[in-house]
């Protein structure tokens, strides 16, 4: 059986598809302003990717913050569950879930099965995102992609008193003028970030093995600070991260299909 | 800067200053004459944005000053209270009593003691009201106040949030900068539009960014943004409100008390009448400074 | 005096009310919380009081939803400490 899962997200659109438990295409793009348009590219991108037609694709599954506008989609698949689902797949032996995209975080519990026990979001709010981040980024001059290493390369994490992220940005420029280290604002930054992660973890207990999903997960200073907040040995990252609740959404369209 | 080549980074800055210029000041009680007086108390506050100090004589405003915030908190507490002085012949160790107070007070270096802004507004505006006044606002440059106050000026409800950009003025200053209209204009274009638009939906600054962004490239003018930012923040701050209530009679003190953008519209939602008053709103936090400070004096508690 | 101590953000309401004038000032929730999030001391927002009351300390004004979280987990919320160690009822929290 083949099917698609497109996960409309804040920042990009990602489409995933799935021949039996494999995957065997991906698309992802910009989601911009015009979120049909980004589902349609990104699934054109991902049929390329797996060489099919879209006759091929017996069931579709939506997710994101933008899954209503997902017109193919057989079901609409909530993104914990499409976390929940991903996490195991890439993981079995998952039992702690979080997903962190450009505007939101989640944390969730699972069972052995790939299912929800209990979750948290943080949503509607930068300061808990990966745009939080990105405006660091700016403040800081950097590219986003060079965050993160540049972060692992410090040991030395000056306390920000800022949580919100337009007065982080201030923060961040007042360090950056009083000739701090760029190296250890970023660690700082990301220290941050990761604390607001694992409080919502803590919330639904620390289990291991820990799975971490979305596009932050592409950030090594990130998982770097939220392995060490969570004193474990080691946070499972897919090697796309970002596609986790696109594949989540596919693998829903399998079973539900 | 006419004439002449201009590097394009100068450009960028002259025209960032522009957009948040607004008049500094200051003002000296022309009915008083601090000879006679025999109690002398400064208050100085010392905001994110703005610092103010007023000079009070046996518990009348005798002269303030209204100033930007420069970069640390020290020099700015000192460039308000000379500018509070100047021309009033009043020598500055004829004070008997200063108080700081603000988000910098514990770094005003000629101030006997600090009282936090919350205990300062409600007692400034107690008096620049007048004991009528219950629920005071304050929408300052990085946080937002909502105070409940009894008929002496006394404190019995509050809270202040200075964790989030929105609802305070730093979030409508991104705004003025993102749309590059200066922030003295923005109460006037608020209006300057035919219908009044949808509010922006995001709460969070960050996010609202990036749905005005959305707005202004689906052929939004830049007034109708400007307008659906400007009633967001006066949902947001009642939102805030709502939290202690609102009792009557309503007062709003600090910068954002003159953006008629956002008040105006606040006004709507809680179809409320403001209290007005003669006075600078923005020294509500500095004269209720000082006149603790002239309390204690009169207590015999704040001799030096 | 209500004193609240927190803040509101995009993504919710965070607020822990202290009733100052049912606090007593006896440190109970000061030693049960976990965190460090109470202290008491004199009243910073009554310059004329010499009564000590409780508050929120500072640095954690600012972040209680995070720091709080731990003792507010999703499922089978226990009282929290502070609120369950205060004997005159001063302390409640928004969420
Ligand atoms: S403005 Fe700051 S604190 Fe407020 S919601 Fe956005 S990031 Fe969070
Ligand atoms: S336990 Fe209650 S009464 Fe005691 S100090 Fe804390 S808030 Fe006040």
């Amino acid at each position: 059986m083949i099917t698609a899962g497109i996960d409309c997200g804040a920042k990009n659109t990602k489409t995933v598809i799935l021949r039996n438990n494999e995957i065997i295409g991906k698309g992802s793009v910009l989601t911009g302003f015009d979120q049909a348009n980004a589902i349609e590219k990104s699934l054109e991108e991902a049929l390329k990717d797996a060489g099919i037609s879209p006759d091929d694709i017996e069931k579709y599954g939506g997710t994101g913050a933008g899954m209503e506008v997902v017109r193919q989609a057989d079901t609409q698949v909530n993104e914990i569950k499409a976390m929940a689902k991903a996490a195991h797949f890439f993981f079995p032996s998952a039992r702690t879930v979080t997903d962190v995209g450009a505007e939101m975080g989640r944390a969730a519990k699972i069972n052995e099965e790939g299912r929800v026990e209990d979750f948290d979001i943080n949503e509607k709010c930068a300061a808990g995102a990966g745009a939080f981040i990105e405006a660091m980024a700016r403040a800081l001059e950097v590219e986003l992609e060079e965050m993160g290493p540049m972060a692992n390369e410090s040991d030395k994490s000056i306390p920000m008193n800022a949580q919100c992220a337009i007065f982080a940005e201030s923060e961040v420029v007042g360090l950056i003028h009083a000739k701090t280290n760029k190296k250890d604002i970023s660690k700082s930054i990301h220290d941050a970030m990761a604390s607001r992660i694992v409080s919502m973890i803590r919330r639904i207990g620390v289990n291991e093995d820990i799975v971490m999903l979305g596009g932050v997960g592409l950030n090594p200073g990130f998982v770097e600070s939220l392995r060490s907040e969570l004193e474990v040995e080691k946070i499972f990252v897919p090697e796309d991260p970002a596609f986790g609740a696109a594949v989540g959404a596919a693998l829903v369209a399998q079973e539900e299909g | 800067m006419a004439g002449g080549i201009k590097m394009p980074g100068e450009e960028k800055k002259q025209q960032k200053q522009e957009f948040w210029r607004w008049t500094e000041s200051n003002w000296k009680n022309p009915d008083l004459d601090w000879n006679d007086a025999k109690i002398v108390t400064a208050g100085i506050d010392v905001g994110s944005v703005s610092s103010q100090a007023v000079i009070v004589t046996d518990g009348r405003i005798f002269a303030y000053s209204n100033m930007r915030t420069g970069s640390d908190s020290p020099e700015s507490a000192r460039n308000a209270l000379n500018y509070a002085l100047k021309g009033t012949g009043l020598p500055e160790d004829r004070i008997d009593y200063c108080i700081g107070t603000g988000y910098g007070r514990v770094n005003v270096p000629m101030a006997d003691r600090s009282i936090t802004e919350i205990a300062c507004h409600a007692r400034g505006a107690h008096f620049l009201y007048g004991p009528e006044v219950r629920t005071v606002l304050d929408v300052g440059g990085q946080d937002c106040k909502a105070i409940h106050c009894d008929g002496k000026g006394k404190v019995t409800d509050f809270l202040m949030n200075d964790k989030c950009a929105a609802g305070t003025g730093r979030g409508m200053e991104v705004f003025a900068d993102l749309l590059s209209v200066p922030i003295i204009e923005v109460g006037d274009r608020s209006f300057d539009i035919e219908k009044e638009p949808e509010p922006v939906s995001s709460t969070c600054v960050v996010y609202a960014k990036t749905e005005a962004t959305g707005l202004l490239r689906s052929g939004w003018k830049v007034n109708e943004v400007l307008a659906a930012y400007c009633s967001a923040m006066a949902e947001r701050i009642y939102s805030l409100i709502e939290r202690i209530g609102v009792e009557e009679r309503f007062a709003i003190t600090g910068g954002m008390a003159k953006n008629k953008g956002v008040i105006d519209r606040l006004m709507k939602i809680m179809n409320i009448e403001p209290m007005k008053t003669e006075w600078d709103t923005q020294i509500a936090g500095a004269a209720g400074a000082a006149l603790f400070a002239n309390t204690l004096v009169a207590k015999g508690k704040g001799r030096k | 005096m209500k004193a609240n101590y927190g803040y509101k953000d995009g993504s919710g309401d965070y607020f822990i009310t202290i009733d100052t004038d049912k606090c007593n000032g006896c440190r109970e929730c000061v030693s049960a919380c976990p965190y460090g999030v109470m202290g008491v001391g004199p009243d910073e927002n009554d310059p004329f009081s010499d009564d000590e009351v409780a508050f929120v300390t500072e640095q954690e004004r600012k972040k209680i939803k995070y720091t709080c979280g731990p003792c507010k987990p999703m499922k089978n919320r226990p009282p929290l400490p502070c609120v369950a160690a205060c004997g005159p009822g001063a302390i409640s929290h928004s969420w």
